[in-house]
């Protein structure tokens, strides 16, 4: 049960689009340890950008 | 064979409810019918079919790393929970189309509809947009013109991509049109949709600096400030100072709209896009989830006929026979080609394993139609009078109760002119004739269901509202975003002839596409907004009929990977549905071109007013020569617009076999798959 909200945190984010900031510090922790990971904030901005910046496609009518 | 005895008796009684919805006749059917037969038809589809295609045509393989694992990043490649994925995918894929498609049709009745969109999704819609993320998700999650391009060469896939602009131009503005036919003369939507732009900019500013990345939070207080806007919205359309500055008229409308969309598209992420994507995304997944609910609770009879006499032709909410009109009228729900665009985006690149695929492909298309059942039902829920008094054009049913209650009782379908003006006053609206586009009528009938459940009458108007809100602010958000993924595809073409074109970050080529994709929706939307039959009635079967053939040109590049993949003893899972899309699509486009019926025909109407205006003669709805020469303008860019999409799909399908005869000839398999024993890249 206590597994359920952030299940459901992440699918809210998922939905528009923001990835899970915890997993990529571990994938950047195992993967490339020599670099420091973006902060928060960072990564927030970098996600969106990459989003909504239009290279994805846009929304479906 | 145990284990098949649950999926049999789903099977019994899915077919049991069909044929309750099939076969009655002179009694109300409940629509908890319609609802229990598509429910099982698509957990029986899944279950064999989905399946089938997984293991046998697809041939599966859970070991096989898929794109988040050989390119994992953190970022765009990130193997995600199958449950969290279908969510992403499902957001991106649910839009206005299966609201808006399955509303227009109901003016044939329940029936044909509801058989269209259990089983084009089925054998159709469910199965392209499986393959094309089965086929991006073997080639590193790649586009859908770069796989077209892999498999069937260069040529194919510019012409593919210029295709795909034309369609999302075309779709751009439809969905601009809806807007504009659900705000027109209706001072309380348009109060709570004008305010969501600053509400979107203040969560934009909170996301940006006060609490970065705080998603929930903001969309929280978002919402409050929307429920906030619908409320106030009542006492500023009453007030006489603000009411008439909210009430707009629809070319107003539709100058708004065209210059919102060039500012917006212009504008930072963060401002306005993003924030106001969360609570369209939300408020979306939040009102189908309540609808559903709704739906079951209140467990409506269905007023609609299950059969309309409009299947002939000559309804008044569009032109043209079931076949090929239906089909191409339910597009998304059904089937819908801009589902390629999609399962070829983001989602490919974030599948954690190819087991996960069917799920993600096929259900969540599965999901998207079960929202298409839930329009029709809220649809045909209605009384067909109030039905047909929203949704026939005023060249035919006029202007006032009296004269639409009289059109609309001749067509069969009884009203009094007092119930048409108490509707509109119990949803707080001036007048319900003619308001076009499926939108309102969708919020009329969400409003007697949530108001069944929660509020009762006096709520009414709130719900009509909430309704109405909650499809605009899904469609702004996808003429913002659509408009920037047009830029991007049109400097790509450019760029394909001028490479300086390319350069999406400098200034002059980027303002010079954007203003070019806009000018193009605006095109369209400026026609259909002056269009005397109503705009919706030109403009959803172009729509239709390129979202059709950008689905076939997807079933077509699924049927030569097959061929390639040397399953050609599969490839009947694509061709059946794409030889389907392509008789209808290109018999659909063709009588739209040559039909001799004015209503239906561009030419044939083109050629009408030509002949008026040599004698100097003005048609109505025309009024002065000016405007016949803009219809037969507008006719003639029409004409030429369907007669590209014919041509598109055409040279697609030609290629198409081209790629499948020399596939058979070779050997072995030839197709581009990433190689499964590729080790990741760490």
């Amino acid at each position: 049960m206590s597994a359920l909200i952030p299940r459901l945190r992440r699918i809210g984010a998922m939905m528009v689009g923001m990835p899970d900031y915890d997993a990529y510090l571990a994938h950047m922790r195992r993967h490339h340890p020599e670099r420091t990971p973006m902060d928060r904030t960072r990564f927030f901005r970098e996600r969106q950008e990459a989003r909504y910046g239009g290279r994805n496609g846009g929304k479906c009518c | 064979m145990t284990r098949h005895i649950p999926w049999i008796l789903i099977a019994i009684l899915g077919a049991a409810a069909l044929s309750v919805v099939a076969l009655s006749r002179g009694e109300a059917v409940n629509a908890l019918w319609i609802v229990v037969a598509a429910v099982s038809s698509f957990l029986v589809a899944y279950r064999y079919y989905a399946l089938f295609i997984g293991r046998t045509v697809m041939r599966l393989e859970d070991g096989r790393p898929t794109p988040a694992i050989r390119r994992a990043d953190g970022l765009d490649y990130v193997a995600t929970d199958r449950v969290v994925l279908f969510g992403h995918h499902f957001a991106a894929i649910a839009g206005a189309g299966p609201l808006v498609g399955p509303v227009l049709a109901a003016q044939m009745g329940y029936l044909p509809g509801t058989i269209w969109i259990i089983a084009g999704v089925v054998l159709a819609g469910a199965v392209q947009d499986f393959m094309v993320l089965f086929i991006s998700m073997r080639r590193d999650g790649k586009s859908l013109g770069e796989l077209i391009r892999m498999e069937m060469g260069q040529v194919a896939g510019t012409i593919a991509l210029f295709g795909a602009f034309m369609i999302m131009v075309i779709i751009l503005a439809v969905l601009a049109l809806i807007v504009v036919k659900a705000l027109a003369e209706s001072p309380w939507g348009m109060f709570t949709v004008a305010a969501t732009v600053p509400l979107a900019m203040l969560m934009g500013a909170y996301t940006r600096w006060i609490r970065p990345g705080r998603i929930g939070e903001v969309s929280l207080i978002g919402l409050a400030g929307l429920l906030a806007a619908i409320v106030y919205g009542q006492s500023v359309a009453q007030s006489p100072y603000w009411g008439p500055l909210f009430t707009f008229t629809p070319l107003q409308l539709c100058w708004i709209l065209v210059g919102y969309g060039a500012v917006a598209s212009v504008l930072p992420v963060w401002l306005l896009l993003a924030p106001r994507d969360y609570l369209s995304t939300f408020l979306k997944i939040g009102a189908i989830a309540a609808l559903a609910v709704g739906i079951v609770i209140m467990a409506p009879p269905l007023k609609m006929h299950a059969v309309t006499q409009f299947v002939n032709g000559n309804g008044p909410v569009w032109s043209g026979g079931l076949f090929p009109f239906l089909f191409i009228t339910i597009a998304c729900g059904a089937v819908s080609g801009f589902h390629a665009l999609i399962a070829s985006g983001t989602t490919p690149k974030l599948i954690a394993r190819e087991g996960d695929a069917p799920i993600i492909g096929y259900g969540a298309m599965l999901m998207e139609a079960f929202v298409a059942i839930m329009a029709l039902v809220g649809a045909s829920i209605l009384d067909p009078g109030v039905y047909f008094t929203m949704n026939s054009p005023a060249a035919v049913i006029g202007t006032g109760p009296a004269s639409a209650a009289a059109a609309v009782t001749a067509m069969g379908f009884p009203i009094a002119p007092e119930v048409i003006a108490q509707t509109a006053r119990d949803v707080g609206e001036h007048t319900i004739i003619s308001r076009t586009g499926g939108a309102p009528t969708l919020a009329v009938a969400m409003a007697e269901i949530f108001s069944h459940v929660a509020g009762g009458p006096a709520m009414k108007a709130f719900w009509y509202h909430f309704a109405i809100l909650f499809e605009a602010l899904f469609i702004l958000t996808a003429v913002d975003a659509g408009t920037r993924a047009g830029r991007f595809m049109l400097q790509d073409l450019i760029g394909l002839a001028v490479p300086g074109f390319k350069q999406t970050a400098s200034f002059l080529p980027g303002l010079v596409a954007t203003v070019l994709t806009v000018a193009a929706w605006g095109f369209f939307l400026y026609q259909g907004v002056t269009d005397p039959l109503g705009g919706v009635n030109t403009l959803w079967p172009v729509f239709g009929i390129s979202n059709q053939m950008l689905a076939a040109i997807a079933l077509m590049l699924a049927t030569a990977v097959l061929f390639r993949m040397k399953q050609d003893r599969y490839a009947w899972v694509t061709v059946l549905p794409a030889v389907w899309l392509l008789i209808c699509t290109l018999s659909a486009g063709w009588l739209k071109l040559f039909s001799a019926d004015p209503k239906v025909g561009f030419l044939a109407h083109a050629a009408r007013f030509g002949t008026a205006a040599d004698r100097g003669e003005i048609l109505a709805p025309a009024m002065s020569m000016a405007e016949m020469r803009q219809i037969i303008f507008n006719d003639r860019v029409d004409a030429a617009l369907v007669a590209l999409f014919l041509a598109v799909v055409l040279s697609v399908l030609f290629f198409t076999i081209r790629t499948c005869l020399s596939a058979r000839r070779a050997a072995g398999p030839t197709a581009t798959e990433i190689p499964a024993r590729l080790v990741p890249a760490e």
